[in-house]
């Protein structure tokens, strides 16, 4: 799989490449590039399968990253694409004309990170979550346990036992609560 | 016999309704069923401890222990305990499990399409305080702020014998009287609609589902 990294490293500029497994490589494409890189890898190299988009938002670098993951059933090989995105105005290229489903996709992560896709089919809809208010749920600046807190009742008197110590403790009385 | 509520009750205003559809529902307000008098309400309450039928809608993982307790092996058959496939048909609503904000909603419309009288069964640990979803975003932490529960079977997840005492302990409540969780639904339902509409953001259903 050398050779397919060279070939796109001659026309893309490809960074981070990394061999995860002897069937798996992830590479890091600029924001520009990756839709061209994306489309030349389904029509020219026969990567036909789109097997998940997903994010993840590291936040101290104020940036999405968005993971493509590509796989060739010919050679049963995967390849991920990260792209690094701006996280205070996230928004991407839409891929969904070539894979339909990624439109699917898209509309999560519209909901989940509020990264918005232009274009792309009923992005502006619900998902999962109705009529949500807050900012989106799976970013790392949203505090889930207070939103929680503030929005539904907690019931009062709620404790916690570390599972292994309280059975030992149960079963094992004798031993004491060390150990 | 059945009287309405001493004031007359005022209509509801079906206000996530848009304008147009408002006639197609009702805007009454729940009523108070007052019990019968003497051995009348006992036969009554005899007969539906009896034939509990529970609508077969699994809204969480608890869902799962539904179907060892309907197959040969636990066979709620026996106790007169059968699924129905809808909420009119029903008597019993088991919430089996976590539930969520979009999961809630449709809790309500159902627990509301049911006919009186009416109990709930709530499963596990995630309706009485949370359970391990007890910090989550999208997952309400206890059940009876949005709906009168009748029985809670505490564990995760509780075993179908576990199941079957809770149906015993509901039946025990139902003979003696004590299963009012639809007049108490009707008594404090502004209460129980003001916890409803907090979370439920996008109220695009009547106010009362009857």
């Amino acid at each position: 799989m050398t050779k397919l990294i060279d070939r796109l490293k001659a026309n893309f500029r490809i960074k981070n490449v990394t061999m995860q497994r002897a069937d798996l490589i992830f590479l890091t494409v600029p924001e520009k590039q990756a839709v061209s890189l994306i489309t030349y890898l389904r029509n020219q190299e026969n990567f036909s399968h789109l097997v998940f988009l997903t994010a993840v938002d590291w936040i101290e670098e104020n940036k999405f990253q968005l993971n493509y993951m590509l796989h060739n059933h010919g050679f049963n090989f995967s390849l991920g694409i990260r792209v690094m995105i701006n996280r205070q105005k996230p928004v991407m290229t839409s891929i969904h004309h070539l894979w339909e489903h990624a439109s699917t996709y898209q509309r999560e992560l519209k909901e989940m990170f509020g990264i918005d896709f232009p274009g792309s089919p009923e992005i502006d809809q619900n998902f999962i979550l109705e009529g949500w208010e807050d900012i989106p749920p799976l970013r790392r600046d949203f505090d889930t346990l207070k939103y929680s807190e503030r929005t539904y009742f907690p019931r009062t008197g709620r404790k916690s036992h570390d599972p292994r110590k309280f059975m030992k403790s149960k079963i094992y009385p004798e031993q004491g609560e060390e150990r | 016999m059945l009287k309405n509520q001493e004031n007359q009750p005022q209509k509801l205003a079906n206000a996530g309704l848009p304008e147009h559809e408002k006639y197609l529902f009702c805007d009454a307000r729940p009523r108070i069923r007052h019990p019968f008098k003497g051995f009348w309400e006992k036969f009554l309450n005899w007969a539906r401890a009896n034939s509990i039928w529970m609508l077969a809608y699994g809204t969480g993982c608890g869902a799962i222990e539904l179907r060892p307790l309907m197959t040969a092996r636990y066979d709620v058959f026996r106790y007169g305990i059968a699924p129905r496939p809808t909420p009119r048909q029903s008597s019993v609503i088991i919430i089996g499990g976590y539930c969520s904000v979009k999961t809630l909603k449709r809790i309500i419309r159902s627990y509301e399409q049911m006919q009186n009288p009416k109990f709930v069964l709530a499963l596990g640990s995630c309706t009485i305080n949370g359970g391990m979803y007890w910090d989550s975003y999208n997952t309400i932490n206890r059940i009876d702020a949005y709906i009168p529960v009748d029985i809670y079977i505490a564990g995760c997840m509780p075993r179908p014998e576990a199941i079957i005492a809770g149906f015993k302990k509901l039946k025990q409540l139902i003979k003696s009287g004590k299963a009012e969780g639809a007049n108490l639904y009707a008594e404090n339902f502004d209460w129980y609609k003001a916890n409803q509409k907090k979370i439920i953001k996008d109220w695009n259903m009547p106010d009362y589902n009857w």
